[in-house]
């Protein structure tokens, strides 16, 4: 939280300046039983109408100014803390976009949108809530107070004795339903688990015939639900009768000991009337502050969330300017004895992977799931760091490459076909912020998605997730813009599993044809898809068995062959 | 107008569902009536022992005690009230709502998946979870505070004329100020409301699809350009933020400004009054403590109108979806049983869009045992055939037979119990490996389930899994490669041993090398069974009696490989290019 604070400092000024305020508009309302007390003890005691109607002035003017200063203290802790959230959001999404993958992983996707809507969210309400009341409300009870001891020090004694009393039952009730809250909480979780499982699975479920299954375990759950729902009922409806009950005793109390200081004179009827006003306005007080620390309790914890994000340092930093890149050599992409793993596990996904590729090759990478296949493409753009050997991009290591230098020479698709909300050529420019429309068609034809654009122009619209198209249509749309950056290496990481031979093959065709001197580099499970690459890796276990042409690897590489034999392409395929 | 009419069509709807507790509701009213008269008689009390302290030497004790004992009981009385109260209306909101939801997730298991296609999945589980969650918050107080609030104040009221009603008469004048004020500001607020909304929702998207897809930013250097559209739009929201958050939060000072009036010409006016001889002085501490409890409850219930508004229209955005047109009931249709697995398509139409027909004139034989590979391009519509034999979706004209008896004659629970289904997009429970595959019959016995996992070649690596079959699998299967995932919902499917198959792609993601031995357990599965695949492996379009040849959705091709083959036709070209350079 403490971390967070430096955001305020723009608003430094109403950050002080609200809570002062407030706190202004508290001693008004201080005022008030003073100002009843006057009217009964003189003007009614005198029967002096002027002075009622005084008085009764006064009460409107200190209402006034209560609004006045009420007010400015309200815009400025609204400003404080929107300010304060707007901030934090740019500052976190700016972080956000320094994490290399290998942070991605770690914090989950999910998890990095929670924190930037609803987290950041509660935590500027909170913030808000805090500015506004965190010194109004102690401030109003500890004022009763006093004010109540320059009216009568003896009867002052029964507040010194109630307000322990009530924030005791106050927060002991809020701690003891706490824990039941968490169990809602966590009811509530499997409850929408449920629901989304039931609807991801649907077809499953029906295919099964599990509905009634699934009904009883839901209902199950809800029954769970209400019954931890009933606990917290029955402990947080216990608040208002207990405070009532203390706070009238203590009423009881205040007018036994006042009737016996009125008997001996020392003190007046009026004032016995404002002490019972002390004593309520603090009931008001403390049920606020009681809610304002279950908001705050809960932003102190969503702000420790956002905090851990921002402690998260990016492990891949640039370090150097601009890299010339020596064009003498023919290699284009180089691993040098590379060791692999993710995060800090001790396996090595990766291990002893080395090979040389030359300018303009096609390499084919296949092998199992878990091979390593993703592994080995991701560490060319430097989405990981190696953990063992070195990997070289144009002669250079890449490590010693600006990350966006790096990237603008690699194209990369990858598995999951992500287009964004916006119209095609929109999406299409993402490679290339100023591609014309012949170069992005161009790239659009290579990748087999003539036909898409041309239905629809280039100017569909698609929507989030690019729902409106098929999974098909969305994977070449996405080869189409990794082609538009017109890349020195074009990474296809298993990108054709949604279409079908014929248009993969095709796709093959145009790209070795219509991108001269690009190297292109081809992930696949399907031994057609790299059957006719310059050299093709082979995988296993994320080690490289086999490396070289297709009639080589036929021969020599046994995990090839069984491959290539599960799916049926043999020699004979080849007529 | 027309708002307000929907909302009380929602609102008897709701009451429809509290009606179930009509008692306790009851009940609660009651309780709520005699806890307001309480708290009312209360004040009265308090005064009536300040009348008892007028001055020097003029101090009752006698009667400060008789009055401190009235005062003792009717606050204790009070206490437990409010609390049977609180406990009550606590139980029936969370219980209507628990009944809504119910029926909500209930609805989701008879609605037609075409719902579930069509609808965003978000939207549905918003629906079933925050908008209930919302609903409940809302009439629970409304439950709490509707009730009492009005109640206190026609009780204050009544109180008020009976002792004095000069000041009743000031303090009614004042009240429609409160109000008006009150109705501004929300008014004022409700825009600014959405303005804030409408930005935090546009900016939820952008962040949903840039950190959602944080890596193909980072591919494309995006980053930039990503932080600028966010900057833009986190500035539009934090003035419309800004706004939102102040007038909102003037609500607060200005209704309590009010009040002060209202104190103030009750202090003014009830004074007057002390002097001129027509109330007491602990008369007028009633009063004035009336006056704070008096204008409280509107406050309240301004608050409780936009909350319950909002309620409303979560709770309509439920009921829409339990609304939604359920499918027929299926009583009096008869059961699919000891079916042999003749499967004959006749003359079936079929599109997901009436304007758009997909299947056109199908007719297709199928005798038992014998398999049937769909093929075709991606996006042909292969998937369709799973729709339509499962019964996902129903044909627009034409009939499906099962051992000559048409499918739309019998439940669809007997019907699916025939087919055995596995779909490329593998589907897990969050539960133990044992409870997911034995998913489709609950009773299967250790044995069994292990026994079919062994035949679906995962018993091995569920026996290396660190609790082996009891391990759980979370959510998404996050702890399962996708080809184990795979593995298991063979399994499942072994285990239930159907007569029918419908295999979709089903080994297209398993480890290559595992892949030969899960055909050979797929082939020895099929054996006997009748099967539709739909497939790229080529071993297994060989293989089938019949290849179904898809293309644009439409069926353009039957036949055998070696028959296809010899067409020339579409079949052959798709299966030419397979080794074409």
């Amino acid at each position: 939280m403490r971390k967070l604070l430096k955001y305020l400092k723009n608003y430094k000024k109403e950050s002080i300046l609200g809570p002062l305020f407030k706190l202004l508009e508290a001693s008004f309302e201080l005022i008030v039983p003073l100002v009843v007390a006057g009217i009964i003890d003189v003007g009614i005691y005198n029967k002096d109408m002027n002075y009622v109607l005084k008085m009764g002035g006064m009460l409107i003017l200190l209402g006034v100014i209560g609004l006045t200063c009420s007010i400015t203290a309200q815009y400025f802790a609204a400003k404080a803390a929107t300010g304060f959230g707007t901030e934090v959001r740019n500052q976190l999404f700016a972080h956000l976009n320094q994490f290399s993958y290998q942070e991605l992983d770690k914090v989950g996707t999910a998890t990095l949108v929670t924190r930037m809507t609803s987290d950041i969210n509660q935590v500027q309400s909170g913030v808000n809530m805090v500015l506004r009341l965190f010194l109004r409300s102690p401030f109003i009870v500890i004022g009763a107070m006093v004010m109540a001891f320059t009216v009568d020090v003896k009867s002052a004694l029964v507040f010194v004795v109630t307000i322990p009393i009530l924030s005791m039952i106050v927060f002991g009730i809020m701690k003891a339903s706490m824990p039941f809250y968490k169990r809602v909480q966590q009811c509530l979780d499997r409850i929408t688990l449920a629901t989304r499982e039931n609807l991801v699975g649907v077809r499953v479920i029906r295919a099964f015939n599990q509905q009634e299954r699934e009904i009883e375990q839901f209902q199950k759950n809800s029954l769970l639900l209400l019954h931890f729902q009933k606990y917290v009922g029955r402990i947080s409806g216990l608040l208002n009768p207990i405070t009532y009950i203390v706070i009238n005793l203590a009423i009881i109390a205040l007018i036994w000991t006042g009737g016996r200081q009125v008997e001996i004179g020392r003190l007046t009827q009026g004032e016995v009337v404002a002490l019972v006003n002390y004593m309520s306005q603090i009931l008001v007080e403390l049920i606020k502050l009681a809610n304002l620390i279950v908001t705050t309790t809960k932003a102190f914890a969503c702000a420790n969330r956002i905090s851990a994000i921002f402690d998260m340092t990016p492990s891949i930093v640039d370090k150097n300017t601009e890299r010339k890149t020596d064009n003498d050599t023919d290699i284009m992409v180089q691993f040098n004895h590379v060791n692999f793993t993710y995060g800090d596990s001790v396996e090595d996904v990766l291990t002893d992977i080395d090979f040389k590729v030359k300018r303009g090759e096609t390499i084919g990478i296949i092998g199992g799931t878990g091979s390593g296949k993703t592994s080995v493409i991701q560490l060319i753009p430097r989405f990981y760091d190696v953990k063992k050997g070195a990997v070289f991009v144009d002669g250079q290591n890449v490590t010693a490459y600006p990350q966006e230098q790096l990237r603008k020479k690699i194209g990369i698709v990858p598995q999951k076909a992500v287009l964004f909300k916006g119209t095609i050529r929109e999406n299409l420019r993402w490679g290339k912020k100023d591609a014309t429309d012949e170069e992005m068609m161009k790239a659009v034809s290579i990748a087999q998605a003539r036909e898409i654009v041309e239905k629809q122009g280039l100017d569909y619209k698609i929507q989030q997730g690019g729902k409106n198209l098929s999974g098909g249509q969305r994977q070449r749309l996405t080869i189409a813009r990794a082609l538009v950056k017109q890349p020195e290496i074009l990474i296809l990481d298993d990108s054709a599993s949604a279409l079908d031979y014929a248009t993969d093959a095709r796709l093959r065709k145009a790209i070795k044809e219509e991108t001269k001197g690009m190297t292109v580099f081809i992930v696949s499970q399907r031994a057609s898809s790299v059957r006719y690459a310059d050299q093709i890796i082979v995988l296993d276990d994320g080690k490289i068995v086999g490396i070289g042409s297709h009639d080589m690897l036929m021969k020599e590489c046994k995990i090839y062959q069984e491959i290539c034999l599960s799916q049926q392409v043999r020699e004979e395929g080849a007529k | 107008m027309k708002q307000w009419k929907k909302h009380s069509s929602t609102l008897k709807r709701v009451f429809y569902y509290i009606g179930f507790y009509r008692f306790l509701v009851l009940l609660s009213l009651m309780l709520a009536g005699i806890t307001v008269a309480l708290t009312l008689y209360m004040p009265i009390l308090t005064g009536e022992a300040v009348d008892y302290i007028v001055g020097k030497g003029r101090v009752d004790f006698v009667g400060l005690f008789t009055v401190f004992k009235r005062m003792l009981i009717v606050l204790l009385l009070t206490a437990l009230m409010q609390w049977g109260m609180n406990i009550l209306n606590n139980y029936v909101a969370y219980r209507v709502v628990m009944d809504i939801r119910t029926k909500a997730f209930k609805q989701l298991q008879i609605l037609p998946i075409s719902y579930m296609d069509s609808h965003s999945h978000g939207d549905i589980i918003s629906r079933v979870i925050a908008d209930i969650d919302q609903f409940a918050d809302g009439l629970l107080m409304g439950f709490t505070q509707l009730f009492t609030g009005v109640l206190t104040i026609l009780g204050t009221l009544l109180f008020m004329l009976h002792v004095n009603i000069q000041i009743t008469i000031v303090v009614v004048l004042v009240t429609p100020i409160s109000m008006l004020m009150a109705g501004y500001i929300a008014k004022k607020t409700f825009t600014m409301f959405r303005a804030q909304s409408e930005a935090r929702g546009d900016l939820t998207e952008l962040i949903n699809e840039m950190v959602g897809n944080q890596k193909v930013v980072k591919a494309f250097g995006y980053e930039k350009e990503a932080q600028d559209r966010f900057q833009t739009i986190n500035g539009r929201l934090k003035v419309s933020s800004l706004k939102a958050t102040f007038f909102s939060s003037i609500t607060n000072p200005a209704t309590r400004f009010v009040n002060g009036l209202v104190y103030a010409s009750v202090a003014t006016v009830g004074a007057f009054s002390v002097i001129k001889g027509r109330l007491s002085v602990g008369q007028l501490t009633c009063f004035l403590s009336y006056a704070n409890q008096y204008t409280k409850p509107f406050n309240e219930i301004s608050g409780v109108v936009t909350e319950l508004q909002n309620a409303l229209a979560c709770a309509s955005r439920v009921f829409e979806l339990i609304d939604e047109k359920a499918m027929p009931s299926e009583e009096g249709k008869g059961q699919l049983e000891e079916v042999r697995g003749d499967i004959k398509i006749h003359h079936v139409n079929f599109g997901y869009q009436k304007e758009q027909m997909l299947i056109q004139d199908m007719n297709l034989s199928v005798k038992k045992g014998q398999k049937i590979a769909i093929v075709g391009p991606t996006g042909c519509g292969k998937s369709t055939m799973i729709n339509l034999l499962m019964r996902f979706y129903d044909v627009n004209s034409g009939a499906i037979t099962i051992d000559g008896i048409d499918i739309y004659d019998v439940t669809k629970e007997s019907l699916r119990k025939n087919f055995g289904m596995v779909l490329q997009e593998t589907w897990l429970k969050t539960g133990t490996i044992k409870e997911n595959i034995a998913y489709g019959c609950e009773n299967a016995t250790m044995e069994q389930i292990i026994e079919a996992a062994k035949s679906a070649h995962a018993h091995s690596f569920i026996k290396k899994m660190p609790q082996g079959y009891d391990t759980m699998i979370t959510e998404d299967g996050g702890n399962l490669s996708q080809g184990q995932k795979q593995l298991l919902c063979i399994a499942r499917v072994m285990l239930c041993q159907p007569p029918m198959l419908i295999l979709d792609e089903a080994t297209s993601s398993i480890d290559t090398r595992t892949e030969l031995l899960v055909q050979q357990a797929f082939e020895k599965m099929m054996e006997g069974r009748t099967s539709f695949i739909v497939a790229h492996r080529l071993s297994t379009i060989k293989e089938a009696d019949c290849i179904l040849v898809m293309k644009d959705g439409k069926i353009i091709e039957k036949g055998t490989h070696d028959q296809l083959l010899e067409q020339h036709g579409f079949y052959y070209q798709l299966y030419q290019s397979q080794f074409s350079k």
